[in-house]
Protein backbone atom coordinates (compact mmCIF):
# COMPACT_ATOMS: atom_id res chain seq x y z
CA UNK A 1 0.00 0.00 0.00
CA UNK A 2 1.32 3.62 -0.87
CA UNK A 3 2.12 5.92 1.97
CA UNK A 4 -0.51 7.98 4.01
CA UNK A 5 2.48 10.14 4.30
CA UNK A 6 5.46 10.68 1.83
CA UNK A 7 8.38 13.20 2.33
CA UNK A 8 11.14 13.68 0.06
CA UNK A 9 14.10 15.68 0.24
CA UNK A 10 12.33 18.32 2.97
CA UNK A 11 14.61 21.04 4.02
CA UNK A 12 14.14 24.44 5.32
CA UNK A 13 15.94 27.10 5.84
CA UNK A 14 15.36 29.96 8.05
CA UNK A 15 16.56 33.76 6.88
CA UNK A 16 19.20 33.56 9.43
CA UNK A 17 20.88 31.06 7.92
CA UNK A 18 19.79 28.25 10.14
CA UNK A 19 18.74 25.34 8.63
CA UNK A 20 15.76 23.13 10.83
CA UNK A 21 15.43 20.86 8.36
CA UNK A 22 18.73 19.17 5.91
CA UNK A 23 16.79 16.79 3.55
CA UNK A 24 14.46 14.41 5.48
CA UNK A 25 13.18 11.67 3.58
CA UNK A 26 10.35 9.67 5.57
CA UNK A 27 7.64 7.47 4.29
CA UNK A 28 4.57 7.27 6.69
CA UNK A 29 1.90 3.97 6.30
CA UNK A 30 -1.51 4.04 6.97
CA UNK A 31 -2.61 3.48 10.37
CA UNK A 32 0.38 2.75 11.98
CA UNK A 33 2.09 4.84 14.95
CA UNK A 34 4.99 6.23 14.30
CA UNK A 35 7.05 8.12 17.44
CA UNK A 36 9.46 10.69 16.55
CA UNK A 37 11.65 11.13 19.07
CA UNK A 38 14.57 14.24 18.92
CA UNK A 39 16.32 16.55 21.75
CA UNK A 40 14.68 19.95 21.66
CA UNK A 41 15.32 22.08 18.13
CA UNK A 42 15.66 18.57 16.69
CA UNK A 43 13.35 19.55 14.34
CA UNK A 44 10.10 17.52 15.07
CA UNK A 45 7.73 20.49 15.11
CA UNK A 46 9.17 22.08 12.14
CA UNK A 47 8.77 18.90 10.03
CA UNK A 48 5.05 18.93 11.36
CA UNK A 49 4.44 22.76 10.70
CA UNK A 50 5.62 22.23 6.74
CA UNK A 51 2.63 19.13 6.74
CA UNK A 52 0.22 21.02 8.15
CA UNK A 53 0.58 24.46 6.25
CA UNK A 54 2.14 26.66 9.33
CA UNK A 55 5.77 27.18 7.68
CA UNK A 56 6.48 27.07 4.43
CA UNK A 57 9.36 24.16 3.17
CA UNK A 58 12.12 25.88 1.53
CA UNK A 59 12.56 22.59 -0.75
CA UNK A 60 11.37 19.27 -1.01
CA UNK A 61 8.01 17.39 -1.49
CA UNK A 62 5.06 16.14 0.89
CA UNK A 63 2.21 14.60 -0.36
CA UNK A 64 -0.80 13.39 1.96
CA UNK A 65 -2.72 10.78 0.74
CA UNK A 66 -1.37 10.92 -2.64
CA UNK A 67 -2.35 14.84 -2.54
CA UNK A 68 0.56 17.58 -2.58
CA UNK A 69 0.87 19.67 0.52
CA UNK A 70 1.35 22.64 -1.25
CA UNK A 71 -0.94 22.47 -4.50
CA UNK A 72 -3.57 20.29 -3.23
CA UNK A 73 -3.81 22.07 0.74
CA UNK A 74 -7.55 21.63 1.30
CA UNK A 75 -7.56 17.96 0.49
CA UNK A 76 -4.74 17.17 2.57
CA UNK A 77 -5.39 19.65 5.53
CA UNK A 78 -8.65 18.53 5.58
CA UNK A 79 -7.59 15.07 6.31
CA UNK A 80 -5.00 15.89 8.83
CA UNK A 81 -5.34 16.97 12.60
CA UNK A 82 -3.30 18.52 14.76
CA UNK A 83 -2.56 18.83 18.49
CA UNK A 84 0.23 21.76 18.74
CA UNK A 85 2.94 21.36 21.42
CA UNK A 86 1.74 24.98 23.10
CA UNK A 87 -1.33 25.51 24.82
CA UNK A 88 -2.59 27.97 22.61
CA UNK A 89 -6.22 28.51 23.06
CA UNK A 90 -8.85 31.38 22.80
CA UNK A 91 -9.08 32.62 25.85
CA UNK A 92 -12.64 33.81 25.78
CA UNK A 93 -14.49 31.20 24.19
CA UNK A 94 -16.15 28.34 25.42
CA UNK A 95 -15.22 24.41 24.97
CA UNK A 96 -17.90 23.76 23.10
CA UNK A 97 -17.70 26.80 20.51
CA UNK A 98 -14.08 26.16 20.44
CA UNK A 99 -14.37 22.99 19.32
CA UNK A 100 -16.92 23.66 16.80
CA UNK A 101 -15.58 26.64 15.54
CA UNK A 102 -12.15 23.89 14.46
CA UNK A 103 -14.97 22.05 12.89
CA UNK A 104 -16.15 24.47 10.64
CA UNK A 105 -12.64 25.90 9.40
CA UNK A 106 -12.06 21.85 8.00
CA UNK A 107 -15.41 22.98 5.75
CA UNK A 108 -17.86 20.15 8.00
CA UNK A 109 -21.13 21.04 8.50
CA UNK A 110 -22.16 21.03 11.82
CA UNK A 111 -22.49 18.30 14.32
CA UNK A 112 -23.22 18.86 17.64
CA UNK A 113 -23.79 14.58 18.09
CA UNK A 114 -20.22 14.40 17.23
CA UNK A 115 -18.81 17.28 19.38
CA UNK A 116 -20.67 16.07 22.36
CA UNK A 117 -19.43 11.95 21.59
CA UNK A 118 -15.82 13.69 21.77
CA UNK A 119 -16.07 15.69 24.74
CA UNK A 120 -17.31 13.12 26.39
CA UNK A 121 -14.90 10.81 25.71
CA UNK A 122 -12.10 13.52 26.76
CA UNK A 123 -14.01 14.08 29.98
CA UNK A 124 -14.88 17.38 29.19
CA UNK A 125 -18.19 17.44 28.97
CA UNK A 126 -19.22 19.01 32.28
CA UNK A 127 -16.79 21.67 31.11
CA UNK A 128 -18.66 22.50 28.03
CA UNK A 129 -19.80 25.86 28.80
CA UNK A 130 -16.65 26.43 30.73
CA UNK A 131 -14.64 29.46 29.52
CA UNK A 132 -10.83 28.47 28.03
CA UNK A 133 -9.30 30.50 30.36
CA UNK A 134 -10.54 29.14 32.93
CA UNK A 135 -8.90 25.51 32.51
CA UNK A 136 -6.60 24.02 33.68
CA UNK A 137 -3.53 22.76 31.48
CA UNK A 138 -4.75 19.16 31.76
CA UNK A 139 -7.81 20.29 30.16
CA UNK A 140 -6.53 22.78 28.08
CA UNK A 141 -4.62 19.78 26.27
CA UNK A 142 -7.54 17.76 25.94
CA UNK A 143 -9.51 20.67 24.40
CA UNK A 144 -7.12 20.88 21.89
CA UNK A 145 -7.37 17.30 21.71
CA UNK A 146 -10.73 17.09 20.82
CA UNK A 147 -10.43 20.52 18.64
CA UNK A 148 -8.53 18.34 16.60
CA UNK A 149 -10.91 15.09 16.43
CA UNK A 150 -13.54 17.73 15.62
CA UNK A 151 -13.61 17.18 11.77
CA UNK A 152 -12.49 13.20 11.76
CA UNK A 153 -8.87 13.50 10.72
CA UNK A 154 -7.14 10.31 9.47
CA UNK A 155 -3.72 11.17 9.88
CA UNK A 156 -3.07 12.88 13.25
CA UNK A 157 -0.04 15.28 14.66
CA UNK A 158 0.53 14.77 18.18
CA UNK A 159 3.14 17.45 18.97
CA UNK A 160 4.51 16.31 22.60
CA UNK A 161 1.15 15.27 23.77
CA UNK A 162 2.17 14.22 27.38
CA UNK A 163 4.71 17.28 28.15
CA UNK A 164 3.19 18.70 31.42
CA UNK A 165 0.50 16.06 31.93
CA UNK A 166 -0.20 14.08 34.90
CA UNK A 167 -0.63 10.18 35.09
CA UNK A 168 -3.95 10.03 34.20
CA UNK A 169 -4.46 11.98 31.45
CA UNK A 170 -1.61 10.29 29.70
CA UNK A 171 -3.34 6.98 30.49
CA UNK A 172 -6.22 8.34 29.27
CA UNK A 173 -4.45 9.48 25.82
CA UNK A 174 -3.09 6.58 25.34
CA UNK A 175 -6.42 4.74 25.89
CA UNK A 176 -7.34 7.32 23.01
CA UNK A 177 -4.11 6.84 20.56
CA UNK A 178 -5.41 2.82 20.70
CA UNK A 179 -9.05 3.82 19.88
CA UNK A 180 -8.07 6.17 16.82
CA UNK A 181 -5.83 3.15 15.73
CA UNK A 182 -8.38 0.98 15.52
CA UNK A 183 -10.93 3.45 13.13
CA UNK A 184 -7.90 3.73 11.25
CA UNK A 185 -6.16 6.74 11.81
CA UNK A 186 -2.40 7.06 11.31
CA UNK A 187 -1.25 9.21 14.53
CA UNK A 188 2.48 10.60 14.54
CA UNK A 189 3.33 11.71 17.67
CA UNK A 190 7.05 12.98 18.21
CA UNK A 191 7.97 13.12 22.37
CA UNK A 192 11.45 13.07 24.31
CA UNK A 193 9.95 10.44 26.55
CA UNK A 194 11.56 7.18 24.83
CA UNK A 195 9.10 5.05 27.16
CA UNK A 196 6.44 6.76 25.75
CA UNK A 197 8.07 5.77 22.36
CA UNK A 198 8.38 2.43 23.60
CA UNK A 199 5.53 1.74 24.98
CA UNK A 200 2.51 2.83 22.11
CA UNK A 201 4.57 3.20 18.91
CA UNK A 202 4.79 0.69 15.64
CA UNK A 203 7.64 2.37 14.28
CA UNK A 204 10.35 4.89 16.13
CA UNK A 205 11.97 7.79 13.90
CA UNK A 206 15.16 9.35 15.12
CA UNK A 207 15.87 12.85 14.20
CA UNK A 208 18.44 15.40 15.21
CA UNK A 209 19.71 18.75 13.59
CA UNK A 210 17.09 18.44 11.10
CA UNK A 211 18.03 15.03 9.90
CA UNK A 212 16.28 11.50 10.34
CA UNK A 213 19.23 9.14 11.73
CA UNK A 214 16.96 6.10 11.56
CA UNK A 215 13.38 4.99 11.26
CA UNK A 216 12.77 0.95 12.04
CA UNK A 217 10.13 -1.19 13.33
CA UNK A 218 10.45 -0.83 17.07
CA UNK A 219 10.77 -4.89 17.81
CA UNK A 220 13.25 -5.29 15.19
CA UNK A 221 15.03 -1.71 16.45
CA UNK A 222 14.84 -3.22 20.06
CA UNK A 223 15.97 -6.66 18.87
CA UNK A 224 18.87 -5.18 16.98
CA UNK A 225 20.41 -3.26 18.87
CA UNK A 226 19.12 -4.68 22.36
CA UNK A 227 21.91 -6.21 23.56
CA UNK A 228 21.67 -8.10 27.07
CA UNK A 229 24.00 -7.83 29.09
CA UNK A 230 25.33 -10.85 31.98
CA UNK A 231 27.10 -9.76 35.32
CA UNK A 232 28.40 -11.72 37.18
CA UNK A 233 29.71 -11.44 40.96
CA UNK A 234 32.74 -13.64 41.95
CA UNK A 235 33.02 -14.47 45.82
CA UNK A 236 36.95 -14.39 45.54
CA UNK A 237 38.67 -11.33 43.03
CA UNK A 238 41.15 -12.86 40.44
CA UNK A 239 43.41 -11.23 38.75
CA UNK A 240 43.02 -11.73 34.96
CA UNK A 241 40.55 -13.77 33.22
CA UNK A 242 41.53 -17.58 32.99
CA UNK A 243 42.21 -18.35 29.16
CA UNK A 244 39.29 -21.37 29.28
CA UNK A 245 36.59 -18.04 29.72
CA UNK A 246 38.42 -16.40 26.19
CA UNK A 247 35.64 -17.04 23.99
CA UNK A 248 33.07 -15.48 25.84
CA UNK A 249 34.95 -11.97 25.63
CA UNK A 250 34.20 -11.48 29.16
CA UNK A 251 35.12 -7.87 30.94
CA UNK A 252 36.84 -7.57 34.61
CA UNK A 253 35.88 -4.85 36.93
CA UNK A 254 35.15 -4.32 40.33
CA UNK A 255 38.66 -4.86 41.52
CA UNK A 256 38.57 -8.38 40.50
CA UNK A 257 34.98 -9.57 41.62
CA UNK A 258 32.75 -8.46 38.71
CA UNK A 259 32.76 -10.01 35.19
CA UNK A 260 30.01 -8.74 32.32
CA UNK A 261 29.37 -10.97 29.36
CA UNK A 262 27.59 -9.57 26.50
CA UNK A 263 24.66 -11.61 24.50
CA UNK A 264 21.96 -11.31 22.36
CA UNK A 265 18.82 -12.23 23.97
CA UNK A 266 16.89 -12.62 20.59
CA UNK A 267 19.46 -15.53 19.55
CA UNK A 268 18.93 -19.29 19.95
CA UNK A 269 21.55 -19.66 21.79
CA UNK A 270 22.86 -16.98 24.38
CA UNK A 271 26.14 -18.83 25.62
CA UNK A 272 24.70 -18.53 29.36
CA UNK A 273 24.64 -21.96 30.84
CA UNK A 274 27.83 -23.17 28.97
CA UNK A 275 29.72 -19.75 30.56
CA UNK A 276 28.42 -20.61 33.97
CA UNK A 277 29.55 -24.66 33.87
CA UNK A 278 33.02 -22.97 32.36
CA UNK A 279 32.87 -20.52 35.35
CA UNK A 280 32.70 -23.02 37.59
CA UNK A 281 35.54 -25.79 35.62
CA UNK A 282 37.77 -23.05 36.48
CA UNK A 283 37.21 -23.02 39.73
CA UNK A 284 35.48 -19.63 40.43
CA UNK A 285 32.64 -19.37 42.74
CA UNK A 286 29.66 -16.91 41.51
CA UNK A 287 28.06 -15.48 44.06
CA UNK A 288 25.58 -13.04 42.67
CA UNK A 289 24.06 -13.04 39.14
CA UNK A 290 22.19 -10.15 37.19
CA UNK A 291 21.29 -9.37 33.65
CA UNK A 292 20.33 -5.96 32.13
CA UNK A 293 18.71 -5.06 29.07
CA UNK A 294 20.09 -1.77 27.46
CA UNK A 295 16.76 0.55 26.57
CA UNK A 296 15.45 2.38 23.97
CA UNK A 297 16.94 4.99 25.74
CA UNK A 298 20.31 4.06 25.64
CA UNK A 299 20.16 3.46 21.52
CA UNK A 300 18.58 6.70 21.34
CA UNK A 301 21.84 8.44 23.73
CA UNK A 302 23.96 6.57 21.38
CA UNK A 303 22.43 8.08 18.03
CA UNK A 304 21.64 11.45 19.31
CA UNK A 305 25.40 11.17 20.29
CA UNK A 306 27.11 9.74 17.38
CA UNK A 307 24.82 12.28 15.16
CA UNK A 308 26.75 15.32 16.55
CA UNK B 1 -14.88 27.77 -1.40
CA UNK B 2 -15.14 26.35 2.59
CA UNK B 3 -18.38 28.26 2.99
CA UNK B 4 -18.27 25.92 6.78
CA UNK B 5 -15.43 28.09 7.04
CA UNK B 6 -16.12 31.48 5.87
CA UNK B 7 -19.14 31.31 8.26
CA UNK B 8 -17.23 30.16 11.49
CA UNK B 9 -14.86 33.03 11.29
CA UNK B 10 -17.35 35.58 10.75
CA UNK B 11 -19.58 33.73 13.48
CA UNK B 12 -16.76 33.96 15.80
CA UNK B 13 -15.47 37.76 15.15
CA UNK B 14 -19.29 38.54 15.24
CA UNK B 15 -19.24 36.42 18.94
CA UNK B 16 -16.64 38.91 20.58
CA UNK B 17 -18.53 41.74 19.39
CA UNK B 18 -21.56 40.75 21.14
CA UNK B 19 -19.05 39.63 24.37
CA UNK B 20 -17.70 43.00 24.33
CA UNK B 21 -21.03 44.64 23.95
CA UNK B 22 -20.53 47.95 26.09
CA UNK B 23 -17.13 48.32 24.40
CA UNK B 24 -18.44 47.51 20.72
CA UNK B 25 -21.96 49.64 20.68
CA UNK B 26 -22.65 51.60 23.41
CA UNK B 27 -18.89 53.30 23.68
CA UNK B 28 -19.01 55.20 20.33
CA UNK B 29 -23.36 55.74 20.76
CA UNK B 30 -22.20 57.63 24.29
CA UNK B 31 -18.86 59.38 22.41
CA UNK B 32 -21.28 60.60 19.50
CA UNK B 33 -23.45 62.05 21.94
CA UNK B 34 -21.54 63.64 23.58
CA UNK B 35 -20.06 65.06 19.71
CA UNK B 36 -23.70 66.27 19.24
CA UNK B 37 -24.33 68.11 22.58
CA UNK B 38 -21.14 70.23 22.37
CA UNK B 39 -20.78 70.63 18.41
CA UNK B 40 -24.68 70.39 17.54
CA UNK B 41 -26.58 71.70 20.42
CA UNK B 42 -24.26 74.19 22.59
CA UNK B 43 -22.04 75.72 19.78
CA UNK B 44 -23.63 74.79 17.45
CA UNK B 45 -26.41 76.71 17.66
CA UNK B 46 -24.91 79.88 17.49
CA UNK B 47 -23.57 79.38 14.02
CA UNK B 48 -24.69 80.41 10.83
CA UNK B 49 -25.52 77.17 8.61
CA UNK B 50 -23.30 75.71 6.18
CA UNK B 51 -24.43 75.50 2.65
CA UNK B 52 -28.10 75.75 4.06
CA UNK B 53 -27.74 73.43 6.20
CA UNK B 54 -27.74 73.80 10.27
CA UNK B 55 -24.58 72.47 11.88
CA UNK B 56 -25.86 69.75 13.68
CA UNK B 57 -27.00 68.14 10.67
CA UNK B 58 -24.14 69.14 8.87
CA UNK B 59 -21.53 67.00 11.11
CA UNK B 60 -23.90 64.32 11.30
CA UNK B 61 -22.27 62.19 8.04
CA UNK B 62 -18.32 63.43 9.15
CA UNK B 63 -19.11 62.00 12.79
CA UNK B 64 -20.35 58.72 11.03
CA UNK B 65 -17.61 58.33 9.00
CA UNK B 66 -15.44 59.08 11.97
CA UNK B 67 -16.59 55.66 13.69
CA UNK B 68 -17.07 53.88 10.86
CA UNK B 69 -13.24 54.57 10.03
CA UNK B 70 -12.35 53.89 13.91
CA UNK B 71 -14.72 50.97 14.11
CA UNK B 72 -13.55 49.27 10.76
CA UNK B 73 -9.54 49.69 11.46
CA UNK B 74 -9.91 48.62 15.12
CA UNK B 75 -12.32 45.13 14.53
CA UNK B 76 -10.19 44.44 11.03
CA UNK B 77 -6.94 44.93 12.64
CA UNK B 78 -7.41 43.11 15.76
CA UNK B 79 -9.61 40.31 14.67
CA UNK B 80 -6.92 38.93 12.88
CA UNK B 81 -3.81 40.52 14.98
CA UNK B 82 -5.20 38.45 18.63
CA UNK B 83 -4.55 34.92 17.28
CA UNK B 84 -1.48 36.03 15.87
CA UNK B 85 -0.42 37.40 19.92
CA UNK B 86 -2.13 34.54 21.19
CA UNK B 87 -0.75 31.49 18.80
CA UNK B 88 -4.28 29.97 17.79
CA UNK B 89 -3.41 31.75 13.84
CA UNK B 90 -1.80 27.68 13.72
CA UNK B 91 -5.29 27.03 13.39
CA UNK B 92 -6.01 29.14 10.44
CA UNK B 93 -2.86 28.20 8.87
CA UNK B 94 -3.65 24.79 9.05
CA UNK B 95 -7.46 24.46 7.91
CA UNK B 96 -8.85 23.54 4.46
CA UNK B 97 -9.26 27.33 3.70
CA UNK B 98 -7.56 29.88 0.93
CA UNK B 99 -6.17 33.13 1.62
CA UNK B 100 -9.39 34.48 0.06
CA UNK B 101 -11.66 32.96 2.65
CA UNK B 102 -9.77 34.17 5.93
CA UNK B 103 -10.34 37.62 4.46
CA UNK B 104 -13.70 37.45 3.56
CA UNK B 105 -14.38 36.13 7.03
CA UNK B 106 -12.44 38.56 9.05
CA UNK B 107 -13.58 41.70 7.15
CA UNK B 108 -16.97 40.99 6.66
CA UNK B 109 -17.06 40.61 10.56
CA UNK B 110 -15.37 44.01 10.71
CA UNK B 111 -17.35 45.59 7.88
CA UNK B 112 -20.60 44.60 9.67
CA UNK B 113 -19.92 45.35 12.96
CA UNK B 114 -18.68 49.02 11.94
CA UNK B 115 -22.10 49.21 9.56
CA UNK B 116 -23.82 48.33 12.30
CA UNK B 117 -21.87 50.89 14.89
CA UNK B 118 -22.58 53.50 11.98
CA UNK B 119 -26.27 52.90 11.52
CA UNK B 120 -26.59 53.13 15.26
CA UNK B 121 -25.16 56.65 15.26
CA UNK B 122 -27.16 57.94 12.41
CA UNK B 123 -30.50 57.01 14.47
CA UNK B 124 -28.62 58.46 17.08
CA UNK B 125 -28.26 61.63 15.02
CA UNK B 126 -32.13 61.54 14.37
CA UNK B 127 -32.88 62.47 17.80
CA UNK B 128 -30.21 65.55 18.10
CA UNK B 129 -31.06 66.90 14.09
CA UNK B 130 -32.60 66.73 11.10
CA UNK B 131 -31.25 64.51 8.73
CA UNK B 132 -32.34 64.11 5.37
CA UNK B 133 -30.98 61.91 2.81
CA UNK B 134 -31.51 62.70 -1.21
CA UNK B 135 -29.34 60.01 -2.36
CA UNK B 136 -30.28 56.64 0.02
CA UNK B 137 -28.59 54.69 -2.97
CA UNK B 138 -25.31 56.55 -2.90
CA UNK B 139 -25.91 57.15 1.00
CA UNK B 140 -25.67 53.16 1.00
CA UNK B 141 -22.66 52.73 -1.64
CA UNK B 142 -20.69 54.89 -0.01
CA UNK B 143 -21.50 53.56 3.32
CA UNK B 144 -20.78 49.78 2.71
CA UNK B 145 -17.15 50.23 0.02
CA UNK B 146 -15.77 52.38 3.22
CA UNK B 147 -16.44 49.83 5.56
CA UNK B 148 -14.83 47.39 3.94
CA UNK B 149 -11.67 49.16 2.29
CA UNK B 150 -11.39 50.44 5.60
CA UNK B 151 -12.10 46.96 7.26
CA UNK B 152 -9.29 45.44 4.79
CA UNK B 153 -7.11 48.41 5.92
CA UNK B 154 -7.51 47.52 9.31
CA UNK B 155 -6.52 43.86 8.11
CA UNK B 156 -3.40 44.57 6.95
CA UNK B 157 -2.95 46.76 10.00
CA UNK B 158 -3.17 43.91 11.90
CA UNK B 159 -1.18 41.34 9.90
CA UNK B 160 1.66 43.98 10.21
CA UNK B 161 1.76 45.11 14.07
CA UNK B 162 4.46 43.75 15.44
CA UNK B 163 3.01 44.87 18.87
CA UNK B 164 -0.35 46.41 20.79
CA UNK B 165 1.50 49.95 20.05
CA UNK B 166 1.69 49.92 16.59
CA UNK B 167 -2.24 47.95 16.34
CA UNK B 168 -3.21 51.41 18.07
CA UNK B 169 -0.94 53.55 15.44
CA UNK B 170 -3.23 54.05 13.23
CA UNK B 171 -6.67 54.33 14.91
CA UNK B 172 -5.28 56.59 17.79
CA UNK B 173 -3.01 58.47 15.78
CA UNK B 174 -3.66 58.78 12.34
CA UNK B 175 -6.85 58.18 11.13
CA UNK B 176 -8.30 61.35 13.95
CA UNK B 177 -5.78 64.06 12.32
CA UNK B 178 -6.99 62.93 8.96
CA UNK B 179 -10.35 62.76 10.41
CA UNK B 180 -10.81 65.90 11.68
CA UNK B 181 -8.57 67.70 8.96
CA UNK B 182 -10.87 65.93 6.58
CA UNK B 183 -13.81 68.39 6.57
CA UNK B 184 -16.13 66.56 9.74
CA UNK B 185 -16.72 69.81 11.15
CA UNK B 186 -16.24 72.03 8.43
CA UNK B 187 -16.65 72.83 4.95
CA UNK B 188 -12.79 73.31 3.12
CA UNK B 189 -14.30 76.51 1.77
CA UNK B 190 -13.94 78.20 5.15
CA UNK B 191 -10.28 77.50 5.05
CA UNK B 192 -7.69 79.94 4.07
CA UNK B 193 -6.67 79.03 0.25
CA UNK B 194 -3.27 77.43 1.33
CA UNK B 195 -4.89 74.78 3.83
CA UNK B 196 -7.67 73.98 1.34
CA UNK B 197 -4.70 72.87 -1.22
CA UNK B 198 -3.68 70.81 1.46
CA UNK B 199 -7.04 69.16 2.57
CA UNK B 200 -7.32 68.02 -1.06
CA UNK B 201 -4.10 65.66 -0.45
CA UNK B 202 -6.38 63.95 2.78
CA UNK B 203 -8.43 60.86 1.22
CA UNK B 204 -10.50 60.95 4.67
CA UNK B 205 -11.74 64.62 2.50
CA UNK B 206 -12.63 62.27 0.08
CA UNK B 207 -15.07 60.24 1.51
CA UNK B 208 -16.44 62.74 4.32
CA UNK B 209 -17.50 65.35 1.27
CA UNK B 210 -19.32 62.13 -1.28
CA UNK B 211 -20.92 61.00 2.06
CA UNK B 212 -22.19 64.69 2.79
CA UNK B 213 -23.09 64.80 -0.58
CA UNK B 214 -25.54 61.75 -0.29
CA UNK B 215 -27.37 63.14 2.47
CA UNK B 216 -27.65 67.15 1.47
CA UNK B 217 -26.57 67.28 -1.99
CA UNK B 218 -23.42 69.69 -0.92
CA UNK B 219 -20.34 68.58 -1.47
CA UNK B 220 -16.27 69.85 -1.14
CA UNK B 221 -15.39 67.70 -4.05
CA UNK B 222 -17.19 66.15 -6.97
CA UNK B 223 -19.19 63.11 -5.74
CA UNK B 224 -17.89 61.44 -8.86
CA UNK B 225 -14.39 61.81 -7.58
CA UNK B 226 -15.14 60.70 -4.20
CA UNK B 227 -16.65 56.98 -4.71
CA UNK B 228 -13.48 56.79 -7.33
CA UNK B 229 -11.40 57.50 -4.38
CA UNK B 230 -12.89 55.03 -2.29
CA UNK B 231 -12.97 52.59 -5.33
CA UNK B 232 -9.30 53.39 -5.51
CA UNK B 233 -8.38 52.70 -1.89
CA UNK B 234 -10.18 49.35 -1.93
CA UNK B 235 -8.34 48.58 -5.11
CA UNK B 236 -5.03 49.42 -3.74
CA UNK B 237 -5.54 47.27 -0.43
CA UNK B 238 -7.01 44.75 -2.20
CA UNK B 239 -4.17 44.38 -4.27
CA UNK B 240 -1.53 44.84 -0.99
CA UNK B 241 -3.72 41.61 0.71
CA UNK B 242 -3.11 39.25 -2.31
CA UNK B 243 0.57 40.50 -2.10
CA UNK B 244 0.31 39.56 2.10
CA UNK B 245 -0.99 36.06 1.42
CA UNK B 246 1.14 35.28 -1.97
CA UNK B 247 4.64 36.02 -0.01
CA UNK B 248 3.06 34.73 3.84
CA UNK B 249 4.43 38.39 5.02
CA UNK B 250 4.70 38.36 8.80
CA UNK B 251 1.64 35.23 8.50
CA UNK B 252 4.21 32.21 7.80
CA UNK B 253 8.24 31.15 7.62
Amino acid sequence: MAPIVSIRNLTKSYASGFKALKGVDLDIEQGEILALLGPNGAGKTTMISIICGIVTPSDGTVTVAGHDILTDYRKTRSIIGLVPQELTLDAFETVENTVAFSRGLHGCAPNPALIERILKDLSLYDKKDTMLRQLSGGMRRRVLIAKALSYEPKVLFLDEPTAGVDVSLRKDMWQLVERLRANGVTIILTTHYIEEAEEIADRIGVINHGRILLVEDKKALMTKLGRKQMTVELAEPIGVIPDALSPYSLTLSGEGTRLTYEFDSSGERTGISSLLSALSQCGLRVKDISTEQSSLEDIFVELVGEGK
Amino acid sequence: MNFEAIKSIYAFEMARTRRTLLQSIVSPVITTSLYFIVFGAAIGSRMQEVNGVSYGAFIAPGLIMLTLLNQCIGNGSFGIYFPKFTGTIYEILSSPISMIEIVIGYVGAAATKGLIVGSIILVTAAFFVDISIKHPFMMVLFFVLTAVSFSLFGFMIGIWAKDFEQLNLFPMLIIPPLVFLGGSFYSIDMLPPFWQTVSHFNPVLYLVSGFRWSFYEIADVNPVVSLLTVLGFLVVCLSITAWIFKTGYKLKN
